[in-house]
């Protein structure tokens, strides 16, 4: 229970520092945004980030089975290189190229981080499937599983956990980058930042920066759990057999 | 049972790994398929199973061809381990052994049930290890659990690449023991790998033993030992094989009748007289129900009043069901060199000496010249 001490404390210091922002009211000659604004943009910050995340675990994760497989392993490597490369364009750029060929607004935002989300997914995907120990696959194989048994019962659950943290990992910087899309689009926790920078008031872009943060420390967490719950017991690194109050148990019964 | 029918095996980059490969595997037979690394041994194998296609020629099982089976099917019909033991690490060991079991549709209880019924075969404890995971393990019973799994749906034909391959020499010894007296009670027809000769000679009823993708010679583990058919054969087997060709020998196949035996009662003048005039420094002595005693030493009689005080036990004996091998150490450890082969009661059958063990060796030496 120990991981969630630092997260929690985390989180909270951050809504407060919102939460503190907001009870100003007015800065200098500024009105600062209520409470109520401030959510409905973090909202439309998550709807955008969890979107564009939802269309890359549907995109991502077939292609990345698709090119793990022998067929088109040709395809897998310098996809992968190309990938690794597309990650390195400046977020600020691709996401002007995405508003230009779509216009800005929700959707040219969803767009642009959806290529981002899509990268980690497809490389942890084809990373994930690729680990599968090739001494396992050839006992399935051998035993008689046909090719979908060995993919369903084989090579998904044991590349699962790579693939659930591939997708925390871009869950979690998106929240980041959904804010660079915000300055674009004028949607989400992004707006309040560009507008708190145009006018050079420090305490609106930390009104901005602050739930974002607390967004990204709380999809982590929850993205955490799921990726313990989805990791198959065996593979848990201390797969503790019994509880220790079983264990304490056990050890009364014994007579002690 | 098994039957390849010129079977030969030419990779997409033109190395031809297996070459008009012939061989019958009758059924309850345990064929052990040896040669040196790439020698297509489990190339082979793994055709047997469909896991790599043939390129020419044809498998028949039970007569059947197993190109017309549909090849899921024939490999669940066909138990499968390999070196690196391959157990899914996200199943238990019960789920483990249930695989083709649970690909065969069986009910959810038949299944546990005949994964305990296995786990008890290979010596572990179901309740301990049944819902272990295979992280939860050691190496000799993740291999155990190889074992049992390739059992799991009773199949009658056994495929094993080197099963015994990756643990510890000790534990390796062990497990082929106890897989010996697993195969003495289920008696499959099993097609085994390994590079390893002693192990082949262990293990197997009869060795293939190939080269470069031919099968050199194809002879039960005696045959291959005493008449190599080519120098490849002589060396593989390498230069010790005399020494372990005596492994397939047992006491009583060379143990020779004492020429003489003297009784424990009988007076120390006699058995000067007998040790005199057949020549020998010793001899063995026996009391009245013809029970052995141990060695009386011609020096020893010297200074001995009776037969009694003169005698030194023996240090160790045999059985008549002693390897040679076996023996052969007792004779090197024995102060008379000779070694003797009582029965369960401790009657004196017979005696080994070096001179009945060079008579064996010399027998081969002889079919070497051929």
């Amino acid at each position: 229970m120990r991981h969630w001490v630092v997260p929690a404390i985390l989180l909270l210091a951050l809504l407060g520092l919102t939460v503190w922002m907001t009870r100003l009211e007015t800065v200098g000659i500024y009105r600062m945004p209520s409470l109520s604004e401030v959510m409905i943009a973090s909202f439309e910050h998550l709807q955008l980030v969890l979107a564009a995340e939802g269309l890359a675990i549907l995109i991502g994760v077939p292609i990345g089975f698709i090119v793990s497989r022998r067929a088109f392993r040709w395809i897998g490597t310098p996809l992968m290189a190309a990938v690794n490369v597309g990650q390195t364009i400046p977020t600020l750029a691709l996401l002007a190229i995405a508003s230009l060929a779509i216009g800005s607004g929700f959707q040219a935002a969803v767009v642009g981080l959806f290529i981002y989300a899509l990268l980690p997914i497809v490389r942890n995907t084809f990373a994930g499937i690729r680990s599968v120990d090739p001494a396992v696959k050839e006992a399935a194989q051998g035993m008689g599983m046909s090719r979908w048994q060995v993919t369903s019962r084989v090579e998904l659950p044991l590349a699962r956990p790579v693939i659930v943290a591939g997708v925390r990992t871009s869950t979690v910087v998106n929240v980041g980058t959904a804010a660079v899309a915000g300055m674009i689009g004028g949607v989400g926790l992004g707006s309040l930042i560009t507008t708190g920078l145009a006018v050079n008031v420090v305490q609106m872009v930390l009104q901005g920066a602050a739930p974002a943060a607390a967004l990204a420390i709380a999809l982590d967490a929850i993205l955490g759990q799921v990726e313990r719950w989805l990791t198959p017991r065996g593979l848990r690194k201390s797969a503790p057999r019994t509880s220790k109050r079983a264990l304490r148990r056990a050890a009364m019964a014994d007579g002690l | 049972m098994i039957r390849l029918e010129h079977v030969s095996k030419v990779f997409a980059d033109g190395t031809e790994a297996v070459k008009d490969l012939s061989l019958e595997i009758s059924e309850g037979e345990f064929c052990v398929f040896l040669g040196p690394s790439g020698c297509g041994k489990t190339t082979s194998l793994r055709m047997i199973n469909r896991l790599i296609p043939i390129t020419r020629g044809k498998i028949l099982i039970q007569g059947i061809d197993t190109q017309q089976r549909n090849v899921n099917e024939l490999r669940r019909d066909i138990g499968y381990a390999i070196q690196n033991i391959g157990l899914f690490p996200h199943l238990t060991v019960a789920q483990n052994i249930g695989t083709v079991p649970m690909l065969k549709h069986w009910p959810r209880e038949k299944r546990r049930a005949r994964a305990r019924e296995l786990l008890d075969l290979v010596g572990m404890p179901p309740d301990t290890f049944i819902d272990r995971y295979p992280s939860e393990l050691s190496g000799g019973q993740q291999q155990r659990v190889g074992v049992a799994r390739c059992l799991g749906a009773d199949p009658p034909i056994l495929l094993m690449d080197e099963p015994f391959g990756a643990i510890d020499p000790i534990t390796r010894t062990k497990l082929q023991g106890e897989f010996l007296k697993i195969q003495e009670r289920l008696q499959k027809t099993i097609a085994f790998v390994t590079h390893d000769i002693d192990e082949a000679i262990k293990m197997g009823d009869t060795i293939a033993l190939m080269k470069d993708g031919e099968l050199v010679q194809y002879a039960d583990p005696a045959t291959l030992l005493a008449e190599p058919k080519t120098r490849f054969v002589r060396d593989f087997v390498g230069a010790d094989r005399v020494l372990k060709g005596l492994r397939l020998l047992r006491a009583r196949d060379v143990m020779k009748d004492p020429k003489h035996i003297l009784r424990i009662d009988e007076s120390v003048s006699h058995a000067v007289e007998a040790l005199d005039t057949r020549r020998r420094q010793w001899l063995p002595a026996v009391d009245d129900a013809g029970r052995f005693r141990g060695w009386v030493e011609r020096e020893d009689l010297e200074s001995s009043e009776t037969l009694e005080d003169a005698l030194t036990p023996a240090v160790t004996t045999a059985s008549p069901r002693t390897p040679l091998n076996e023996a052969l150490s007792m004779m090197l450890a024995s102060a008379t060199g000779a070694v003797a082969v009582l029965d369960d009661d401790d009657k004196l059958l017979g005696l080994l000496s070096f001179g009945a063990i060079r008579d064996v060796l010399s027998a081969d030496d002889e079919s070497d010249q051929e």
